[in-house]
């Protein structure tokens, strides 16, 4: 008998079993991998940041008892009609198209119940969705598909998308399968084909131009509508000081963890800025111009708890806007869909094919007999019971923190756990006073 | 009888509210703007019937998302005229800069000069006539409606092309991706007969060529992958 040991097989980190499969994918199919979802690395996020709460130096507030305001004015600065919100939290926009109609209402249903805006999405409005909420910002987009003067005046606000943070620089993509003759139909398009959605605007090219593009836009309503901006977290600094420039009243910034329908995974993964890291560059530069709070600032990316959201607020955003967490209050990726996930080849959490328009849940999908299956009153209530847990978190944070509006929250509040979060909030290191950067030091 | 609106008098807003209130108030009349001075959005968000004649020359969006109103320069017009148009006429004298009648639903866009390029960039139903040229890049992503040009294309015209149909009577200078001559059929040359008589066109439905989408590029292929 040979007694030799063997050493235990090693996988390779860097040709892992998940990095060879991608290879062996693309082998198979010569086109790169498209999904839904956000950035799935791993970097530095919310979680890195830490509250200090109240002490000697501080007083808290007592919970339950004493109030901690959490409303919020949106399109202040130029809008006769700025927006009105109970909660600093908004849903951000999504396709009807890469979305069911069903998923639309329940989107409208929710936001409204909990006191907040929705937003429409590549595709243009529908009355699922206009019908059901009371506050919706209508997305104006490079491809245009079923934009028109009559939806531009009953929305209750614009937002100009220059870009989104799973793509800073892409397109929209919506593959065949979802082409049904409703979606056709509302993008003057034929049925069953692939659309790709420009992405540049098909008719101004840098902030000069989207100037005057903006005044167009107040001058066919009135004026009444807050403009938003939003961006991609590429040059947050320079991308939000543009955006004031150009007119904004809101200006919505987007990070690397935000969702997407449907991109290459090499773009999500690879190009843009972490969340995180975009949101003291862009308060700077509101700074600098002395718009802060009088353009509001609403970060989105990778936004799932109270946390997440007093974290955003603390470091200086005046609202934070969520897709993926909306999209998994309404049901998307429940374990109850398992046996169907694992017969698409994926499982519960990490399914993201939404572009194939086979989802289970039926949120992510144009098929009648899946759609069918999301009720859209009770995820409508799904939705508002989860915006209202991340209002009741983030105000019991504001509230240890001894603040009586969750506006008043701050960086001081914050210390982080990690250099690189320490760097990128610019927030003291734990157990220090100090941050990478820090001037003086 | 014109009502005239002096913009050496008159802010764009009130220009603007005026038209506005007049196209919605269907009361059918008719306006000159005078002294534009290369102002941007004007007339623009009309949303009914209403004459409007814009004297001189225009910026940015002039006519942007016209529904129902005809609306004439007599000049010259800037980047995106009739962007976005759902419906109604309108009509340049001079010529078109940049972009002209960028993802227009519909109407009709008149065009006596020249157009500049992306002319009918994003198209989605627009009938737009050029009695000159057009710039490169015109009717790029082009999904609906009819492209008319009396004179020369300039580079890659149609690229990735949808359903838009585009009708050249003079030279092009390059096709862009998914972009082919296709053949004349009676059906075409009717529609070509309509919209040249609408627009006043000096010109015949048989000397144009038509081209339209290969529809190659309509989904995904990795064998076209040097196309896209
Ligand atoms: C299914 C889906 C569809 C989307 N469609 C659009 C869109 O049409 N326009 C847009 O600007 N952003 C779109 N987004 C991005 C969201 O507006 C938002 O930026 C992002 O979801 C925020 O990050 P989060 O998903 O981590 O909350 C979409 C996101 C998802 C998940």
């Amino acid at each position: 008998m040979d007694h030799t040991p063997n050493t235990m097989p090693r996988q390779s980190w860097t040709f892992s079993n998940e990095t060879n499969s991608e290879i062996r994918r693309a082998a198979a199919t010569g086109i790169y991998d498209i999904r839904g979802g956000g950035a799935k690395r791993r970097v530095p996020h919310f979680d890195d940041l830490l509250f200090l709460g109240a002490s000697m130096s501080r007083y808290p507030l007592e919970g339950y008892r004493e109030k901690c305001e959490t409303s919020v004015t949106l399109g202040t600065r130029f809008a006769k009609k700025p927006i009105e919100l109970k909660i600093p939290i908004t849903i951000a926009g999504m396709s009807f198209g890469s979305l069911s109609g069903p998923a639309k209402e329940a989107l409208g249903r929710g936001a409204t119940m909990a006191g907040t805006s929705t937003t429409t999405g590549d595709g243009g409005m529908t009355e699922e969705e206009r019908g059901h909420s009371e506050k919706l910002v209508y997305q104006y987009l490079p491809s245009r598909y079923g934009m028109n003067p009559d939806d531009l005046r009953r929305a209750d606000a614009i937002e100009i998308v220059v870009g989104q943070g799973a793509k800073p620089g892409g397109g929209g993509m919506l593959l065949g399968q979802k082409i049904t003759e409703r979606v056709a139909g509302m993008r003057d398009l034929p049925e069953g084909i692939d659309q790709r959605s420009a992405c540049r605007h098909p008719d101004w090219t840098g902030p000069d131009d989207l100037e005057i593009k903006i005044l167009e836009l107040r001058e066919i309503t009135n004026w009444e509508k807050p403009i938003y901006i939003k961006v991609g977290g590429a040059r947050p600094y320079y991308d939000v000081a543009l955006a004031v420039k150009a007119g904004a009243d809101v200006v919505v910034l987007d990070g690397m963890q935000g969702g997407t329908a449907a991109t290459q995974d090499v773009f999500i993964e690879h190009v843009g800025q972490p969340t995180l890291a975009c949101i003291r560059p862009a308060v700077q530069a509101l700074q600098d111009l002395g718009m802060h709070r009088k353009v509001q600032l609403i970060i989105s990316g990778g936004i799932r708890t109270g946390a997440d959201v007093a974290k955003a607020l603390a470091l200086g955003a005046d609202a934070v806007s969520v897709g993926t967490a909306a999209l998994v209050a309404l049901g998307d990726n429940d374990p109850k869909w398992e046996a169907e996930y694992q017969k698409l080849g994926s499982t519960t959490g990490a399914y993201d094919d939404w572009h194939e328009g086979q989802d289970p849940a039926g949120i992510t999908t144009q098929d009648p007999d899946l759609m069918a299956r999301l009720d859209p009153e009770i995820a409508g209530r799904k939705l508002r019971n989860y915006l209202n847990v991340l209002t009741l978190e983030c105000q019991t944070l504001a509230r240890a923190c001894g603040k009586s509006h969750v506006h008043n929250l701050e960086p001081e509040d914050l210390c982080a756990l990690t250099m690189e979060a320490a760097a990128m909030a610019q927030v003291p290191l734990a157990g220090t006073n100090w941050y990478p950067g820090k001037p003086g030091f | 009888m014109s009502i005239t609106l002096d913009m050496a008098q008159v802010e764009l807003r009130e220009v603007n509210t005026t038209l506005q209130a007049a196209a919605k108030a269907q009361a059918n009349e008719a306006y000159t703007i005078t002294n534009t001075r290369g102002s941007h959005a004007i007339a623009c968000g009309l949303d009914g019937p209403l004459e409007v004649t814009v004297q001189g020359s225009t910026g940015y969006y002039c006519a942007g998302m016209n529904k129902e109103a005809a609306i004439t320069v007599t000049g010259s017009t800037g980047p995106g005229v009739a962007e976005n148009m759902m419906s109604g006429v309108v009509t340049i004298e001079g010529d078109a800069s940049q972009y002209a009648g960028a993802t227009g639903h519909g109407g009709l866009l008149n065009i006596k000069g020249n157009a500049s390029s992306r002319c009918g960039i994003s198209m989605k139903g627009i009938d737009i006539v050029v009695h000159g040229n057009i710039g490169h890049m015109s009717a790029f992503m082009a999904q609906k409606g009819n492209l008319v040009v009396l004179g020369d294309a300039g580079d890659a015209l149609g690229d990735s092309l949808y359903e838009a149909r585009l009708f050249v009577r003079g030279d092009v200078k390059s096709l862009g991706a998914d972009c082919i001559e296709k053949e004349m059929r009676p059906e075409h040359i009717e529609l070509l007969a309509d919209l040249l008589a609408k627009t006043g066109a000096d010109a015949k439905p048989e000397e144009f060529k038509r081209y339209g989408s290969a529809r190659k590029l309509y989904n995904f292929n990795i064998d076209h992958a040097d196309e896209y």
